[in-house]
């Protein structure tokens, strides 16, 4: 029999993440801090829209772009918190801001071009852009600059051949965000390259003291630049799989048409639970980003006083302490971590190899549970530390 | 930063102080300094703790009163209100706008408590014109909480992207 796989797929290799899962889900009474979900159930007004559109009998497709009301509450927001100004053909409604990545590097990318993929990073940007034939080239940043990316990364990774550039801030694992002055380099860099960018804003409205700036925002970075956002972190709606793009039209055109080939529409119920969520749901994101500042606090100072080195993450749910001083790798400490004191993390190199001595930890839990892992992670590392 | 830290114990007034310095990045000094000044100004009146009574073998019965009163010159509703809310019985008053004037809340062992409390000692009451009294038959949420049971277990996969 011939070989019924597709060479491309059969190369990609599954996610650091899965196989660490695997182990966690045998080990019986572990606790975790290993999630990239909300800990918070959707409130209660968005689950009420979208019961009462099943109510009606909404249960149809909707137009291939998403619907109208909803992209129109879109165009909104992103005037309201990122000050961009689209219209309902710049916006298609994907599901969850994964399609989104996915459809933009098929709209965008040919055979051979290169794209550049800042990591540790969230997993599927590389093998995506395997998919999408073009070829990934990842920048390492590093500790030092608090994980953002710098000018002189950028210029030292194009090549004639790079043609997008994926910027994922507020990162996952990272918790970076990059701030207005960081992104007008970055911005330069890609208008005088003549590059592209594809930035994922999944975590815009996790950012903590800091306001988040959409790079597309920037001089000239509009007409360059596919914004990508959701609705799983700001408004806990991860199982409902809705996110959207924002972008130039003739490349919103592309993906509609690689999307309407592919899935038709995103799940309708979540259409309309979304038009709430952006119509009403403010307070609620401001009370989520309230909850997890607070964590996040405990969450640094209890690991600095545990000794592990972290810079400060503004953005996201997660830090990424490093372990260096322990004579572990990321691999090793997250096994040994999990068989000593039943704690499950994730090691940073799930992220890309530069996540080398790194771990992500996730605050999207209760303080009680936060509590009582960083006693286990206490014992732990006061019990390696002189190994 | 007062209302940060209240905010915080609004719903856990059990969180150690040291914890409490950790999320809102102040020391643990500052933050039993501003506690004992926000219980100094009785801006915190009591840290009580929410009971679900119907899941004991404790008998309790609570009832909602509508009273109407004749406020008293000079005085207003103040002086009556405090006259109700003194008694032991009394779990909360509230001044009210609309049909009547104060809503009292009573707590008692049984019917036949709460019943006499309002015969003989709220409704004998010169400044009282008239009581409806309603049972509770079944609380839910009390304080912002469930108090019936809800199926909070995470199910959330243990490690996920």
């Amino acid at each position: 029999m011939r070989n019924p796989l597709n060479t491309k797929v059969q190369e990609i290799k599954p996610s650091g993440i899965r196989k660490f899962f695997d182990i966690v889900s045998e080990m019986k009474d572990a606790i975790s801090l290993g999630v990239g979900e909300p800990d918070f159930e959707t409130p209660w007004h968005i689950r009420e829209e979208g019961i009462y559109s099943l109510e009606k009998g909404r249960t149809v497709y909707t137009s291939n772009s998403g619907l109208k009301e909803l992209r129109e509450e879109i165009c909104h927001y992103l005037k309201r918190r990122c000050n961009l100004e689209y219209q309902l053909k710049n916006v298609l409604v994907t599901i969850g801001g994964s399609e989104a990545i996915d459809m933009a590097l098929r709209a965008m990318v040919d055979e051979g071009d290169e794209v550049l993929v800042p990591e540790p990073c969230y997993v599927s940007y590389v093998p995506c852009v395997k998919l999408a034939d073009g070829v990934p080239v990842t920048i390492e940043l590093k500790a030092e600059n608090d994980f953002r990316l710098t000018k002189e990364e950028l210029l030292a990774a194009i090549t004639d051949k790079t043609k997008v550039l994926i910027m994922p801030f507020p990162n996952n694992p990272t918790g970076a965000i990059m701030e207005e002055k960081d992104l007008r380099e970055i911005a330069e860099v890609v208008v005088e390259k003549d590059l592209f960018v594809i930035s994922d804003e999944i975590y815009s409205e996790l950012t903590y003291g800091r306001t988040h700036v959409s790079i597309a925002s920037m001089p000239g970075m509009k007409e360059r630049t596919i914004v990508i956002n959701g609705f799983s972190k700001s408004y806990a709606m991860t199982g409902w799989r809705l996110g959207y793009a924002a972008g130039p039209e003739e490349i919103i055109q592309q993906m509609t048409k690689i999307h309407q080939f592919a899935i038709m529409c995103a799940p309708t119920t979540s259409q309309y639970a979304a038009v709430e969520a952006l119509r009403n749901g403010d307070a609620d994101v401001e009370n989520m980003r309230d909850a997890y500042d607070k964590r996040r606090r405990f969450l640094v100072a209890r690991l600095r006083e545990i000794g592990l080195d972290c810079f400060e993450p503004y953005g996201a749910f997660y830090v990424f302490p490093c372990i260096k001083g322990l004579g572990m790798t990321s691999d090793e400490f997250a096994t040994k971590l999990l068989e000593e004191e039943k704690l499950a993390v994730v090691p940073g190199t799930a992220f890309g190899d530069c996540g080398e001595g790194f771990l992500r930890i996730s605050y999207a839990y209760s303080l009680e549970r936060l509590k009582e892992a960083l006693e286990r992670m206490e014992r732990f590392v006061a019990r390696h530390k002189n190994n | 930063m007062r209302e940060q830290i209240l905010k915080t114990i609004d719903k856990n007034s059990k969180i150690e102080e040291a914890d409490l310095a950790k999320m809102l990045g102040m020391t643990e000094a500052a933050v039993h300094e501003e506690i004992k000044r926000l219980e100094a100004e009785h801006v915190i009146c009591g840290y009580p703790t929410l009971i679900n009574w119907d899941a004991t073998n404790e008998e309790r019965v609570t009832a909602l009163i509508e009273v109407k009163v004749t406020p008293q010159r000079g005085q207003g509703f103040d002086k009556i209100a405090e006259r109700i809310y003194r008694y032991d019985e009394v779990e909360s008053v509230y001044l009210m706008s609309g049909g009547f004037d104060l809503t009292v809340i009573i707590e008692g062992k049984s019917m036949r408590e709460v019943a006499s409390f309002v015969s003989q000692k709220l409704a004998p009451m010169e400044a009282v014109l008239s009581t409806g009294t309603h049972f509770v038959l079944k609380k839910y949420k009390e304080h912002g909480l469930p108090l019936v049971s809800v199926d909070d277990a995470d199910e959330r996969m243990l490690v996920t992207p």
